[in-house]
C-alpha cells in the first residue's frame, strides 16, 4: 500500500486539475452557449462530445448486456464475479452519456421531448428511447448491490421476480440502440467517405460493440488489480479473450469483404488523410490485437490479454472517431479540431467516471473480495438463495 | 395542391431584393454588408451568388420528402401538404441531426446564442397558406423568381428548355433530385459552378434509414422469444440435473 499512496495522490492531483477545468468549460457553456464553448459551424454540427462521449460512451458500456445476458440467460456461471464490475460501468458509462448529452444539446432541458412527441422515422427518436429505457433497466439492475448493503429485502424480492424479462429487455435495448448509432449514419451517402459510409454500418457498430464490451471487461479488471488490488481470474479472462478473437475475426472478415465488394480497397492504395486514418484504425483495433490472440502463449498470459484489451479499445475508439469526423470533414469542407473546452468537458466526464466507479468500488460489494463477505451476491438471480 | 417556387437564372438581374424581402418577412437584420454575403447562415436565409455575369439563389429546398423532417426526433421539422418544411422551434431539442443529414446543407444553427433555434427557409408557410407568395417571389422584379402550382411550374419550365435551345443547360435542378423538391431551378451554367451536387440519388434520403427502423419490431419479437427459449433450455437442464440428484439421493437412503 505505500509503494501505491505517491501514485494515488499523483492521479488524484491530476483528476482535481481536469475537473477545475472541466468546471470553468462548463460555466462558459452555459453561459455563452456552444458558440463560444466549442469549435463546432453550420459547416461541422457534430464533433467530440457526439463522436466521443456519446458514440464512444455507449460503445464502451457494451458490456452490461453481454455479461447479463451470458450469465442469466446462457448460464455460464463461471462469469458470475465479473457481473458486477460491469453493469456498474455500464450503468455509470450511460449515465455519463446523458450528461455529455445535457452538454451537446442546444436545449438540454428539453431533453424529455421525444418521450411526448414522436417521429417514429427517425433514427435519432429510436436511440433516445431505448437509451433511455436501458438505462432504466441498468439502474434496475445495479440497485440490489445497493439494496444488499442497506439490508432491503422487499425491493431486492421484486426485483428478482422480474430479473430474467428484464435482462432480455436489456439485451434487447442494447442490440438495437448500439447498431442504432451506425443507422444514424446511413442518412449521409453523399457526406461520409465511403471508406466508413456502408449500408452495413449498423451490423458492424453492433460487432465492434460487442468486441469493445469484451475488451473493457478485461481491461477493468487490469485497472481494479493496479488500484484496488482487486482482479478477476486468469481463466476467466482468458475465456473472455477466445471469444475477443472471434470477434474481431468475424468483423475483419465482413468489415473488408464489404470494402471490396464497394469496390473502395483501391482507395487504399492512394495516401491520404482518411487512408491513414483508416490504417491507424485497423492496425490498432484488427491486426495487432487478432495477431497478439491468436498466439496461445500471448492469449494465455494476463498481460498480453490486457494489452489486445486496450489495443481493441483504443482501435474502435478510432473508428467511431473516423465515422463521425475524419470521415465527414472533406465534405463539410472544413478540418475539425475541438477547442479546449470541449476536450476539457469530455476529459471531466472520463474523469468523474473513474472516481464515481473507484468510489463504489471502495463502498458497495463490487468485487467479490471486496466485500470481504462470502460468496459474491450477483444483482438478480441468484437473490432466493441469499439469506433474505 | 403542391405549390412551388421556379427560380430562372437566366432573368436574374442580382438586385438581391428576394434577399431583403426574405430578412423582413424574417424579421432579421439586412444591410449592405449582409447583403455582400454568399453563404446561408442564421441571419440569411436566401443568397444571391455571383459568378461574373451569372447568377444563382440558394435556399431550402423543402424536399418532397424532406431528409431534415425525416431525422428529427420530435418532428419539429414537417412537411406540410402545400409544399413548405417547416420547422417548430418550441418543439426543437437543438441535436443538430437534421444538420448532419440535409443534402444540401441548409439548416443553420444559432451559435452564438444561449438558446440556439434552427433557421431556414420554410417557404413562408404562413404566406402560402393565405393563399399569397412568398414573400421572395412577391418581391422578384422580373419574374425569376415564380411561386404557383409545382405542376404548371414543372411544365413551364420544360418549356422554356425546349422554346429557347442553348439558353439553358437540359436539366431542371430540383425536378428529381432526392426525390423531387418543392424549388425548382433553371440555369444556364452547369449547377455545379454555384456548388450545388448534381450527382444527387433521385430517391429520397429517408428511405435509407426507415428500411433499417421498419425492421426494429420483427427484430424484437423474434430477439425476445429466442432469449427466452435459450435461457428456459439452459435452466431446464439444470432443474432436471437437480431433480435427479435428489432422486438418486433418496435411493441411497432407502438401501
Amino acid at each position: 500500500m505505500k509503494i501505491h499512496l505517491p501514485k494515488m495522490t499523483f492521479w488524484k492531483t491530476i483528476l482535481v486539475i481536469i475537473l477545475l477545468l472541466g468546471f470553468y468549460a462548463t460555466v462558459v457553456r452555459f453561459t455563452q452557449g456552444l458558440g463560444a464553448s466549442t469549435h463546432l459551424s453550420d459547416a461541422f454540427p457534430w464533433g467530440l462530445w457526439i463522436g466521443f462521449d456519446v458514440l464512444c460512451g455507449v460503445m464502451l458500456a457494451a458490456g452490461g448486456f453481454l455479461l447479463t445476458a451470458t450469465v442469466y440467460i446462457f448460464n455460464l456461471e463461471k462469469f458470475k464475479p465479473i457481473i458486477r464490475p460491469t453493469v456498474l460501468t455500464a450503468f455509470l458509462g450511460y449515465s455519463l452519456v446523458v450528461v455529455a448529452l445535457m452538454f451537446d444539446l442546444g436545449r438540454p432541458y428539453r431533453i424529455w421531448h421525444p418521450l411526448v412527441m414522436w417521429n417514429p422515422h427517425s433514427v435519432m427518436f429510436e436511440v433516445a428511447w431505448c437509451v433511455m429505457l436501458y438505462t432504466t433497466v441498468l439502474a434496475l439492475e445495479f440497485a440490489p448491490i445497493v439494496f444488499e448493503r442497506r439490508r432491503l429485502k422487499g425491493p431486492t424480492r421484486v426485483l428478482h421476480a422480474i430479473s430474467i424479462p428484464l435482462v432480455i429487455a436489456g439485451v434487447l435495448l442494447s442490440t438495437l440502440h448500439q447498431s442504432s448509432l451506425g443507422s444514424l449514419y446511413l442518412i449521409v451517402p453523399e457526406k461520409l467517405n465511403p471508406l466508413w459510409y456502408s449500408p452495413l454500418l449498423p451490423v458492424f457498430f453492433f460487432i465492434s460493440a460487442v468486441a469493445v464490451g469484451l475488451a473493457m471487461v478485461i481491461f477493468e479488471s487490469w485497472m481494479s488489480a493496479k488500484a484496488f488490488h482487486k482482479q478477476l481470474e486468469l481463466p476467466l479472462l482468458q475465456s473472455l479473450g477466445r471469444v475477443l478473437l472471434v470477434v474481431l475475426g468475424v468483423y475483419a472478415v465482413l468489415r473488408f469483404e464489404d470494402l471490396y465488394n464497394r469496390g473502395v480497397l483501391p482507395t487504399l492504395l492512394h495516401s491520404s488523410y482518411e487512408t491513414e486514418l483508416f490504417f491507424l484504425e485497423v492496425v490498432i483495433g484488427l491486426l495487432l490485437p487478432i495477431a497478439l490472440l491468436a498466439n496461445p502463449r500471448i492469449r494465455s498470459t494476463a498481460g498480453g490479454l490486457y494489452l489486445s484489451a486496450v489495443l481493441v479499445v483504443l482501435g474502435f475508439v478510432t473508428n467511431r472517431l473516423n465515422v463521425s469526423i475524419t470521415g465527414m470533414e472533406s465534405a463539410a469542407g472544413v478540418h475539425y479540431i475541438p477547442k479546449w473546452t470541449e476536450v476539457a468537458v469530455t476529459a471531466s466526464i472520463i474523469g468523474a467516471g473513474f472516481a464515481i466507479f473507484a468510489l463504489a468500488v471502495k463502498h458497495l460489494p463490487i468485487f467479490p473480495e471486496a466485500a470481504g463477505e462470502e460468496p459474491p451476491l450477483p444483482p438478480l438471480a441468484e437473490m432466493t438463495h441469499a439469506p433474505l | 395542391m403542391l405549390k412551388s417556387i421556379l427560380y430562372d437564372a437566366t432573368m436574374c438581374i442580382d438586385c438581391k431584393l428576394c434577399e431583403k424581402a426574405c430578412a423582413e418577412r424574417n424579421k432579421l437584420p439586412y444591410n449592405e454588408e449582409v447583403a455582400t454575403e454568399e453563404n446561408l447562415s442564421a441571419h440569411k436565409l436566401t443568397a444571391v451568388m455571383a459568378k461574373g455575369d451569372k447568377f444563382m439563389r440558394r435556399f431550402c429546398m423543402n424536399c418532397e420528402d424532406p431528409t431534415c423532417a425525416s431525422v428529427c426526433p420530435v418532428a419539429a421539422l414537417r412537411k406540410t401538404s402545400a409544399g413548405p418544411v417547416t420547422y417548430d422551434q418550441t418543439r426543437c431539442i437543438g441535436c443538430r441531426y437534421c444538420m448532419m443529414a440535409c443534402p444540401f446543407n441548409i439548416p443553420k444553427y444559432e451559435w452564438g446564442v444561449l438558446l440556439p433555434r434552427v433557421r431556414k427557409c420554410d417557404m413562408c408557410a404562413d404566406r402560402v397558406a393565405a393563399g399569397k407568395p412568398t414573400a421572395c417571389a412577391e418581391a422578384c422584379p422580373t419574374g425569376a423568381t415564380k411561386f404557383g402550382d409545382r405542376d404548371a411550374l414543372v411544365a413551364e419550365a420544360k418549356d422554356r428548355i425546349a422554346k429557347n435551345p442553348g439558353q439553358y443547360i437540359n436539366h431542371i435542378y430540383g425536378l428529381n433530385e432526392v426525390g423531387g423538391t418543392s424549388v425548382l431551378l433553371l440555369s444556364s451554367v452547369p449547377f455545379a459552378t454555384f456548388g450545388y451536387h448534381t450527382d444527387m440519388p433521385k430517391q429520397p434520403l429517408p428511405m435509407l434509414t426507415y428500411r433499417v427502423l421498419s425492421r426494429i419490431p420483427d427484430l424484437v419479437g423474434l430477439t425476445g422469444v429466442f432469449l427466452g427459449g435459450i435461457w428456459w433450455i439452459t435452466h431446464r437442464r439444470e432443474e432436471v440435473a437437480a431433480a435427479e440428484a435428489h432422486k438418486e439421493e433418496s435411493e441411497k437412503t432407502k438401501k
